[in-house]
């Protein structure tokens, strides 16, 4: 863990910093990262994405996954931006659309690890329903969304996760409209494992990250964040550090939220993390698919 | 093969298949949907992949990743769903990923007219996706060419790494016609162009020809693909020095190989002094009128054009130094005339337009060829 820390902080010991090159020698985690290329990132410092990444990057290398395996697809914001910064087949596409170029990759290429990584207003506005159809039809892909309640890349205008009365560029005088609840979605839709966690718990967001690649079918993990730049300052929340605080005030694990009484529990405005959704009735697209091919190889026909 | 009584649709699916397509995304439109029957039934056979996607926004970004993935991808679509397609058509022109995008032509705009014909989305083709990029757009006359010109269509875009449009009309796309296919295993496929090692890619360098090899998703090419300007590397970029090398070389890639990707059609008489030029179903009806104005003795040339975009200029510029008049008869208000007028002078080209979702019948151009002389 500690030499993650370098990324983002200067070392606190008054020891000159590491050159750039023995940061990335010195763990095999960090090599994962496309070290000659694109640092630093476009995310404003003290900014939760990096937090993702790093948790994806650190669930990535735990399994041992031959990165020449791993696609990341992304589609347009700042989360968006998280793959190009990893050293793995790399897709950056249109807005709201990398699910729908994931799934031609993942039919395509069925043994490939792909895994879609999007924001709150990339995954569930211009992109909702492909969220919904991926979820729905089950194919294997480990979705991750960044929840930032925002659209930060464009300046804070307001998105389907934005709370009701909260302020956003196109929501001078509060938000008139009620957040899209981003996991309970994915379970209605079909998803076979859906979990989520704050950027404040990164260690939870490893595991998740790391149990969503392994699930056969479509799997998501939505991370909550916060986005200081914009929706903290329309919103007088703070700086990224007081933010980060209110996350982890403003959630109770799965097992609290279930001691609740049902009264409290329908009360709760509390962000729920844990494993929310874990299933396995439902066969995975692409193997339903070989399998139609087998049986059609073989002759027969239903 | 046998003599088969074949729709163009049809025709336009087994073009697919015998070029190698082994990917079909789409979403249910009419008067195209026959494609995506036949590859439903078709490619599991072949181990190859359907998939009805939740929109035509879809089915083209899922035929983008399939093609990064390594496999022949295609859809087909008509008017409204090829309006959804556009922005995604981009960044396959942005990306240089090769696919095919069919349109059966149908009235618009908007809902139109589902199952009447028209052209009326040529120059969409060209101008459809934002920003300033080049196409390839073929457009059949028959049924047979609607297989010959999918097959054509795959290996442009192979080649060439670029969306490739096969712009069909409600009439060649529901037809029937007796047509004789060729043996699958002899059609001309272009395959993808084999890359260097992992070690010396360079996914988007300069290579001679200006195409460089495309390597698919999972083979050992871990690169970056975005639609953001990018540089050599597939890494975005806003210089200036890395994105004009870049905006020369893609222009470059079409310009220097028009001979190649310019397919036409021509039946020239010495001495004529007025020629037809059309393509797709009018072209049909252009033909018959020609056959009959030959047969009252009029001396008259017609061009057909196979390959839409890039236009025929060098076959225009020489038809018009050969005749007085140029006839262009199309289902549309004039689309294509535009760029006839634009090569051979206003006043030398009549336009003769039908855009209620009929033909133009030979009658109608056969009055105008009289008229003219």
């Amino acid at each position: 863990m500690s030499t993650e820390s370098h990324l983002v902080n200067e070392p606190e010991t008054g020891m000159d910093p590491l050159p750039a090159e023995d940061w990335f020698e010195s763990s095999e985690t960090l090599q994962k990262l496309r070290k000659h290329k694109k640092f630093p990132t476009i995310w404003c410092s003290g900014c939760g994405i990096g937090i993702v990444m790093g948790a994806l990057i650190r669930a990535i290398d735990h399994l041992g996954l031959d990165a020449d395996n791993v696609a990341l697809v992304s589609g347009i914001g700042c989360t968006a931006r998280m793959p190009v910064y990893m050293d793995f087949n790399t897709l950056h596409t249109t807005h709201g659309r990398a699910l729908a170029f994931a799934t031609g990759l993942k039919i395509a290429r069925p043994n490939l690890h792909v895994i879609a990584i999007m924001g709150d207003g990339d995954a569930t506005a211009i992109g909702g329903n492909h969220f919904i159809h991926a979820a729905r039809r089950n194919i294997g892909i480990t979705t991750i969304i960044v929840n930032n309640n925002i659209y930060g890349m464009t300046g804070g205008q307001y998105s389907p996760t934005t709370p009701h009365d909260a302020r956003a560029t196109t929501a001078p005088y509060g938000n008139l409209e009620y957040p899209m609840p981003i996991s309970e979605l994915a379970i209605t839709a079909g998803a076979t494992y859906v979990a989520r966690s704050t950027v404040y718990h990164a260690m939870e967001l490893d595991k998740y990250i790391r149990d969503a690649i392994q699930k056969d079918g479509f799997s998501l993990v939505e991370a909550v964040s916060y986005c200081h730049t914009t929706y903290g300052r329309l919103n007088k929340l703070g700086t990224a550090a007081d933010m980060l605080g209110a996350i982890k005030e403003n959630s109770l694990s799965r097992q609290a939220f279930e001691k609740l009484t049902p009264q409290e529990q329908a009360m709760n405005a509390k962000v729920v993390r844990g494993v929310l959704h874990n299933i396995d009735t439902r066969v995975e697209f692409t193997r339903a698919y070989e399998k139609l091919v087998e049986s059609l190889e073989q002759g027969v026909e239903n | 093969m046998a003599i088969q009584l074949m729709q163009g649709n049809t025709a336009i699916g087994y073009g697919a298949i015998a070029a190698g397509c082994r990917f079909f995304a789409g979403y249910p439109i009419t008067p195209s949907t026959e494609v995506a029957e036949l590859m439903a039934r078709e490619l599991p056979r072949l181990g190859g992949k359907f998939i009805q996607m939740e929109d035509e926004i879809a089915s083209m970004a899922a035929v983008i990743g399939a093609s990064i993935g390594g496999l022949k991808s295609m859809t087909a679509t008509s008017g409204p769903g090829f309006s959804l397609m556009q922005e995604n058509i981009g960044y396959a022109c942005m990306t240089e990923v090769p696919c095919v995008v069919v349109n059966v032509q149908r009235l618009g705009p908007s809902t139109g007219g589902p199952t009447s014909a028209s052209q009326g989305d040529m120059l969409q083709a060209r101008w459809g996706t934002h920003g300033d990029h080049q196409i390839i757009a073929l457009s059949p006359v028959s049924v047979r060419q609607a297989f010959d010109l999918t097959v054509a269509a795959f290996n442009l875009s192979e080649k060439f790494r670029t969306p490739v449009l096969l712009m069909a009309d409600e009439i060649i796309g529901h037809m029937r016609e007796p047509v004789e296919l060729p043996d699958f295993a002899r059609v001309p496929r272009q395959d993808r162009i084999v890359c260097e090692s992992p070690a010396d890619y360079i996914p988007y360098r300069n290579a001679p020809g200006d195409v460089p090899p495309m390597a698919n998703f999972g083979t050992g090419y871990r690169y970056h693909v975005t639609g953001l300007y990018h540089d050599p590397m597939g890494f975005p970029t806003s210089r200036l020095d890395e994105i004009d090398p870049w905006i020369e070389r893609i222009n470059r890639k079409f310009d220097d190989h028009l001979d190649e990707i310019i397919l036409v059609d021509e039946d020239t008489m010495d001495g004529a002094r007025l020629a037809l030029v059309s393509y797709g179903a009018s072209a049909r009806s252009a033909r018959h009128a020609l056959k009959l104005a030959r047969q009252k003795g009029m001396r008259i040339s017609m061009l057909t054009l196979l390959t839409i975009w890039p236009f025929a200029e060098k076959a225009i510029e020489r038809l018009a130094g050969q005749v007085d008049r140029i006839l262009v008869p199309e289902m549309n208000r004039g689309q294509i005339a535009l760029e006839v007028e634009r090569i051979a002078g206003r006043n030398r080209v009549q336009r003769i337009n039908r855009a209620n979702g009929e033909m133009v019948t030979p009658q109608m151009i056969l009055n105008a060829i009289e008229a003219d002389l």
